[in-house]
């Protein structure tokens, strides 16, 4: 059932393959990906509202996602605006937590799985040649679905992790773990516990404490898979606030199934349906004045 | 009450005869067991002595025969050595199955092999070295400490790897793709989250294999051979107790009879020890 799929999408001029990603469209030499020290040194703190940096965006085009030979993504091309969240919805299998997968290059990890497109961050070509997934994933950093702390490191090992597992030096772990705890507002909780083990929080803490672990590397994009799925409601708003916080300094896409989740936290939602971008608009436009019919149905829950 | 409906009396007969039944089948089985311990206490009790762990035996019938010293230290030395060739092996034939083979065909190939080995009986270890490193006189002697440690780890190998398999599936994939996201390289991940996670089911699972070795005696016959005297040096013969119950129990000497059962006592003691560490540690274990 794929095949025709896959091969009128090669033929797309727009659909670059990733081996050959320096084509005539982007002339952006291929240099690694921008240091984080362009944020660094300007960490917020929760009291701290107004944008102090500027995070990059991301645009993605002609993007075809694979499972062997199952075509989950076809075609999607969609803009992530910096400083803002941009919230996918559609109905499960649609392929948002795929297309989110491909931003940090998390989808070549499953074994058979494939991607072709190009992803850019900023101006650098996420799947260009000379660039190395370490530094993708660094820039780019993910929170999933169900909170997974480390469950041999305590909270602060588990803050300080993405720094100590890859040997970054010259930084203060203690006030980066610090600055990242409060930076998930999570730090008044585990202030007198950072020695116990991260798996001992609650669920909505485990959450954050992920969020903090991302943050801590300094990354300039955040993913979010469903953060809240696995939380209760009142978890779930302390993280939505804490999204709204991050956006100061980040650029969020978030994946959610809660549709008055992306109304109150997303800038721009995108729906996803059968591996295709339907529709990507403000927010207050999907939800009550969208363009697309079957985007009308979704939201008002005829379908999904 | 009629709405949850009634138990027939049948099928209430039938469970009580099935409970029955199952409990004899239980207790049944729990005999022989029983009476091993029954046996090994009350005759190799006897002939627990201080003597019996600090001398050497001396290999006469009559008159002083001597202890187990030899062989109890004997066995130590080689199943350390074994476990350390065969815990890194099996370690990182696990890590590269789990973690980088997955369904590769060679990992497919390598898993089919260690199954086999699996069955292989002890024996079979025991004649290969022989006929490779003993025959042939490799490293200057014919019997030694090491080479019988080789066949041990031979016999180890395909346990510790398995049940390291088995460990390191139970890490949820979850915490790699935590890692992975974080920027951390492959190797990276395997050797600081993967590792530790799974390290207390590592370690039961290679001190049961360890444990398993420390019972072996025909790997060990004609590759260690046995000797009188303690030795540290691996490059000599070198005793062990399997070795030595074998020897005395074959005896018409009773006292040496009645010293197979004092080893006896004290291998099973040795590896009820192991056992006790493999369930400590298995009791740290962060995975279900
Ligand atoms: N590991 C995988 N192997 C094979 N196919 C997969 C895999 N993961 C996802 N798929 C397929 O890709 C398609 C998109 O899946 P994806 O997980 O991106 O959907 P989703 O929109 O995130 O759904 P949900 O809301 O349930 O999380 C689905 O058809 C799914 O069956
Ligand atoms: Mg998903």
């Amino acid at each position: 059932m794929t095949d025709p799929d896959t091969k009128t999408m090669t033929d797309d001029p727009r659909s670059t393959s990733s081996s050959d990603g320096g084509d005539a469209s982007a002339p952006a030499p291929r240099v690694p990906l921008p240091p984080r020290s362009a944020t660094s040194g300007a960490v917020s703190t929760a009291t701290d509202r107004e944008v102090l940096t500027t995070a990059p965006g991301i645009s993605v085009t002609g993007l075809d996602a694979f499972y062997g030979s199952g075509h989950a993504i076809k075609d999607v091309s969609i803009e992530y605006v910096p400083n803002k969240v941009t919230a996918m919805i559609g109905p499960s299998g649609s392929g948002k937590s795929t297309v989110l997968r491909c931003i940090n290059r998390m989808h070549e990890e499953i074994p058979g799985a494939r991607a072709t497109g190009k992803v850019m961050l900023d101006t650098d070509d996420i799947y260009g040649s000379g660039v190395d997934v370490v530094a993708v994933r660094r820039a780019i950093g993910m929170v999933f679905q169900k909170p997974n702390p480390f469950p041999t490191m305590s909270i602060f090992d588990n803050v300080a992790a993405g720094l100590k597992l890859n040997g970054i030096k010259g930084i203060n772990l203690k006030e980066r773990v610090e600055q990242s705890l409060q930076g998930a507002s999570l730090w008044d909780e585990v202030k007198d516990r950072l020695n116990e083990p991260g798996i001992g929080l609650s669920g909505g803490q485990q959450q954050r404490l992920c969020i903090a672990r991302t943050i801590a590397v300094e990354p300039q994009v955040i993913l979010m898979d469903e953060p809240c799925s696995a939380l209760d409601p009142i978890a779930t708003l302390k993280i939505e606030e804490l999204i709204s916080d991050l956006k100061q300094r980040f650029t969020i896409v978030i994946v959610t199934h809660n549709m008055q989740q992306a109304a109150r936290v997303a800038d721009t939602t995108a729906f996803f349906l059968a591996g295709e971008l339907i529709e990507h608009a403000p927010t207050a436009e999907v939800f009550t004045n969208p363009s697309d019919s079957r985007t009308e149905e979704y939201v008002t829950g005829k379908f999904g | 009450m009629t709405a949850l409906g009634q138990l027939t009396p049948r099928r209430r007969i039938t469970d009580r005869v099935m409970r029955i039944v199952l409990a004899i089948g239980t207790a049944i089985a729990l005999i022989p067991l029983i009476a091993v311990i029954y046996y090994l206490l009350s005759k190799g009790l006897g002939a627990w002595s201080i003597d019996l762990f600090t001398k050497d035996p001396t290999g006469n019938f009559l008159g002083d025969q001597g202890g187990i010293k030899s062989a109890l230290l004997g066995t130590i030395e080689m199943v350390a050595l074994a476990s350390a060739i065969a815990i890194p092996f099996g370690w990182g034939v696990a890590l590269y199955l789990v973690e980088y083979g997955r369904k590769g065909r060679f990992a497919s190939t390598v898993r089919y092999f260690v199954d086999v080995m699996t069955g292989v009986p002890s024996i079979v270890f025991g004649l290969f070295v022989y006929a490779t490193l003993v025959l042939s006189g490799w490293g200057g002697s014919s019997f030694s400490g090491w080479k019988g440690s080789v066949a041990l780890a031979l016999l180890m190998l395909p346990v510790v790897t398995r049940s390291a398999e088995v460990v390191l599936l139970l890490v949820p994939d979850a915490l790699r793709e935590a890692a992975l996201a974080l920027g951390t390289p492959r190797w990276r991940v395997t050797l600081r989250v993967v590792l530790p996670t799974a390290l207390p089911g590592l370690v039961t699972g290679s001190l049961l294999a360890v444990a398993r070795a420390a019972g072996e005696t025909a790997p060990l016959l004609f590759t260690a051979a046995a000797v009188n005297g303690t030795t540290f040096n691996l490059g000599e013969r070198m005793n062990s107790l399997p070795v030595q119950i074998y020897n005395d129990v074959q005896s018409p000497s009773d006292a040496l009879v009645q010293r197979a059962w004092g080893s006896a006592l004290a291998l099973v003691t040795l590896i009820l020890l192991t056992t006790l560490v493999a369930r400590l540690a298995s009791r740290r274990s962060r995975l279900s």
